[in-house]
């Protein structure tokens, strides 16, 4: 092999679409081919949006609606379950994100290493994946019970008094974000053995070489190189953490009383309690601090990534 | 309000026999000239069967009437499964639904038939009169039963123990020592049903109202708030004492409902504050054991006011899109749900937790100690309208309160305040004056 071939493989494997715009083309298409899919995205997105800043601004029963400026955006900062919301939703966020980043690199060294039924471990791995997260929040819930569970009758044989899980308040939002890391933690641990595959053998036998050990080479070799697959991973679960809505609400409704509330479930709540202008307003919040926290996490990365 | 939907929840719990709701009264379209209408209702099981009982009744005396039913989620989904068809025109010929503050939500004079003048409407409880009213008309006709809020209690314990039904706040804790003291838990809570939380507050209200008539009125106009008005404060206090002192039962936190039911009924917990519409469901939760169960209001400080908080039954109402022989068939069906037939239908399906909002309707002789406890109370007219019935206003996050100061997460004196912010939420969204 020359020494070329790895360069090129890095370089592919730094490739973004921010790096090299295509040139503006002229389309292929005229101009009423593109009437059919605009007409779809005006009428099923673009105007429901608009109508969602719309009735963010108003007081509305779905019988009628009273304008009130930005009051809701008022009311809905105000809200003392607000604050904790908030508080609980970056936890949240970032103990599910920072988990699936370590334990979904640890699954994929060993997944993509020389292991006895690979494929099969691999498939089980993914698994919970493709369960419903409302039943796996359900058969949580049961297994969680605090006497009943059959995760504290196993830690009672072994001597250890188990927490109450959902119904302790110091533990029901971290139960609850343990079993959404171990739902998606096999999606974290696909984009990784992705990542560490396209890492040409030649740069771990060139390491070798040198005398590098097992950790030298995870470290200086596999981290840096599957770099790409950790930014995916960061920035797919932090978006899913911040607005997870349905695990939470199968498991705790946001309870004990409101322990584990994030911002979905606080929005939910003011739906179902007939809130409907003041819910638009919080999704609306939702929706900018989604984007305030990733885009700049994105733009942080590519940068970093793109250091020629 | 969710207590007030949680009505049907709590009957429920029953009958895990689901019929589904396609399978009902469907006979066939063929049997010309009849009028077909729809009958909307919430799909817990027990009140299907009941849905299911009061049709067959109806049809049997009204034959040229094929009545269908029509099933929708129990509790705030359901709620916003009929606002969304009403306000798109869909909703059923005739359907059943909240009264009390949650009817307004519905802007009554716009969206349903006024029936005023009807005979029926003479034989209902004046309360339950006033609770399927707005301004000067009457909407709707009662489903089910009235029941009262209190404590269940187990009545074997009590004579084991030589107690007394508690009349005084004091009298009801000293209760609870001794039977601390005998190694039961004196009371039962069920903090993974979040609504069942509540009672301790909503069921005291006939104290408060005992000694402030004007409370309800001045709470509609922002003049009187829970936080400050002491009477009001004392459940908020009550949940907090009963928790400092280690009066729960150790699961309080996991329990749910029916396990709460049933420990006051085999006699694992004294008491039990819940509302008798959970009487149909002792006997699923602890058979057998329904006469081991008696019933007594929430005590307050003066022995002399005692007396329960009752709750109004949801209503049955016809939208105005219902027009022409389906509006006649639709009222006939409305009628006979107000009538000592339907009484009878309602009582023959599920027992009843309470008495009827019709005068001529009777109980029957067989219904549960719990419910004769509560008839009781409402024949010597010692009771009073739960306060979501008689003002607009009940803040969508009581039950989550409740539970923080019922667990010890938060004091009583900030989970009063904090509800008396969400009371305003709800009086904003309401656009009621004074807020």
């Amino acid at each position: 092999m020359t020494a070329i071939a790895p360069a090129e493989t890095a370089s592919r494997l730094e490739d973004q679409p921010g790096s090299d715009r295509p040139k503006a083309q002229k389309s292929p298409y005229p101009y009423w081919f593109l009437v059919p899919g605009g007409l779809i995205f005006t009428i099923f997105f673009l105007v429901p949006s608009v109508m969602a800043f719309y009735f963010s601004l108003t007081r509305w029963t779905l019988f009628d609606q009273e304008f009130i400026g930005l009051d809701n955006y008022v009311q809905f900062f105000r809200e003392p379950a607000l604050a904790s919301g908030l508080w609980h939703t970056i936890v949240y966020a970032a103990v599910t994100s920072g988990l699936k980043v370590v334990l979904g690199m640890a699954l994929a060294v060993l997944l993509t290493g020389p292991i006895l039924g690979r494929g099969f471990m691999r498939s089980v791995a993914f698994f919970p994946v493709l369960v419903s997260t409302i039943g796996v929040g359900l058969t949580f819930q049961v297994l969680m019970h605090p006497t009943k569970g059959v995760i504290n009758q196993a830690l009672d044989l072994i001597g250890i008094t188990g927490p109450a899980w959902l119904v302790d308040p110091d533990w029901a939002l971290l139960s609850v974000a343990l079993v959404d890391v171990w739902q998606g933690v096999g999606l974290a641990t696909v984009i990784y053995m992705a990542g560490i595959l396209s890492i040409p053998g030649e740069y771990f036998e060139a390491a070798k070489m040198d005398g590098a050990g097992p950790w030298h080479r995870f470290r200086h070799v596999t981290l840096p190189l599957a770099k790409p697959a950790t930014v995916s991973v960061i920035i797919l679960s932090l978006i899913g953490g911040m607005r997870k809505f349905d695990l939470i609400w199968a498991m705790t409704k946001g309870g004990p009383g409101f322990t584990s509330d994030v911002m979905a479930s606080v929005v939910y709540k003011q739906y179902q309690a007939g809130f409907y202008g003041l819910s638009t307003a919080g999704n609306v919040v939702l929706f900018l601090l989604v984007i305030g926290i990733v885009l700049p996490l994105f733009w942080f990365f590519n940068r970093k990534e793109d250091p020629r | 309000m969710r207590l007030v939907t949680a009505l049907a929840a709590g009957t429920l719990s029953l009958a895990l026999s689901a019929c589904s709701a396609g399978s009902l009264g469907s006979s066939d379209d063929e049997g010309g000239g009849k009028t077909e209408i729809t009958f909307l209702t919430n799909n817990d099981p027990s009140n299907v069967k009941v849905a299911e009982a009061v049709i067959a009744a109806f049809e049997a005396k009204n034959t040229d009437v094929d009545v269908k039913l029509d099933t929708r989620p129990q509790g705030s989904e359901g709620d916003n499964l009929v606002k969304t068809r009403l306000a798109t025109g869909d909703v059923a010929d005739v359907f059943e639904y909240n009264s009390g503050s949650l009817l307004q939500a519905l802007a009554p004079q716009t969206n349903l038939t006024p029936v005023t003048g009807e005979a029926w409407v003479g034989d209902l409880d004046p309360t339950f009169k006033q609770v399927v009213s707005a301004g000067a008309d009457v909407y709707g006709s009662p489903w089910g039963a009235i029941v009262g809020g209190g404590v269940f209690y187990n009545k074997p314990l009590y004579t084991r123990l030589g107690l007394q039904v508690p009349k005084t706040w004091a009298a009801f804790m000293a209760n609870n020592a001794k039977i601390k003291a005998a190694g039961v838990a004196p009371v039962e809570q069920t903090y993974s049903e979040t609504w069942t939380s509540q009672i301790l507050v909503l069921a005291d209200f006939h104290n408060v109202s005992a000694a402030q008539p004007d409370f309800a009125e001045k709470y509609t106009n922002n003049q009187a708030k829970f936080a400050t008005t002491p009477q009001a404060l004392a459940g908020f206090q009550h949940l907090e004492e009963l928790k400092k002192a280690g009066y729960w039962n150790d699961d309080y936190a996991s329990a749910k409902y029916n396990e709460g039911l049933n420990a006051v009924a085999v006699g694992t917990a004294g008491h039990y504050p819940m509302i008798t519409f959970g009487v149909p469901a002792l006997d699923t939760a602890a058979p057998g054991k329904v006469n081991d169960v008696g019933f007594f209001a929430l005590p307050g400080d003066d022995a002399s006011r005692n007396g329960v908080t009752l709750w109004e039954p949801s209503g049955i109402y016809i939208p105005k899109s219902t027009e022409g022989g389906e509006l006649t068939a639709a009222k006939r069906f409305q009628a006979f749900i107000a009538s000592p037939e339907g009484c009878a239908a309602n009582a023959s399906a599920a027992p009843v937790g309470g008495p009827f909002a019709v005068k001529t309707c009777t109980l029957p002789d067989t219904v549960a100690p719990a419910v004769k406890d509560l008839s009781a109370y409402v024949d010597a007219g010692a009771a009073s309208p739960a306060l979501e019935f008689l003002s607009p206003i009940k803040g969508p996050a009581l039950e989550q309160i409740t539970v923080e100061v019922g667990s010890g997460i938060r004091s009583a004196a900030d989970g009063a305040k904090l509800y008396d912010e969400d009371v305003k939420k709800q009086a904003q969204q309401l656009g009621i004056k004074g807020w």
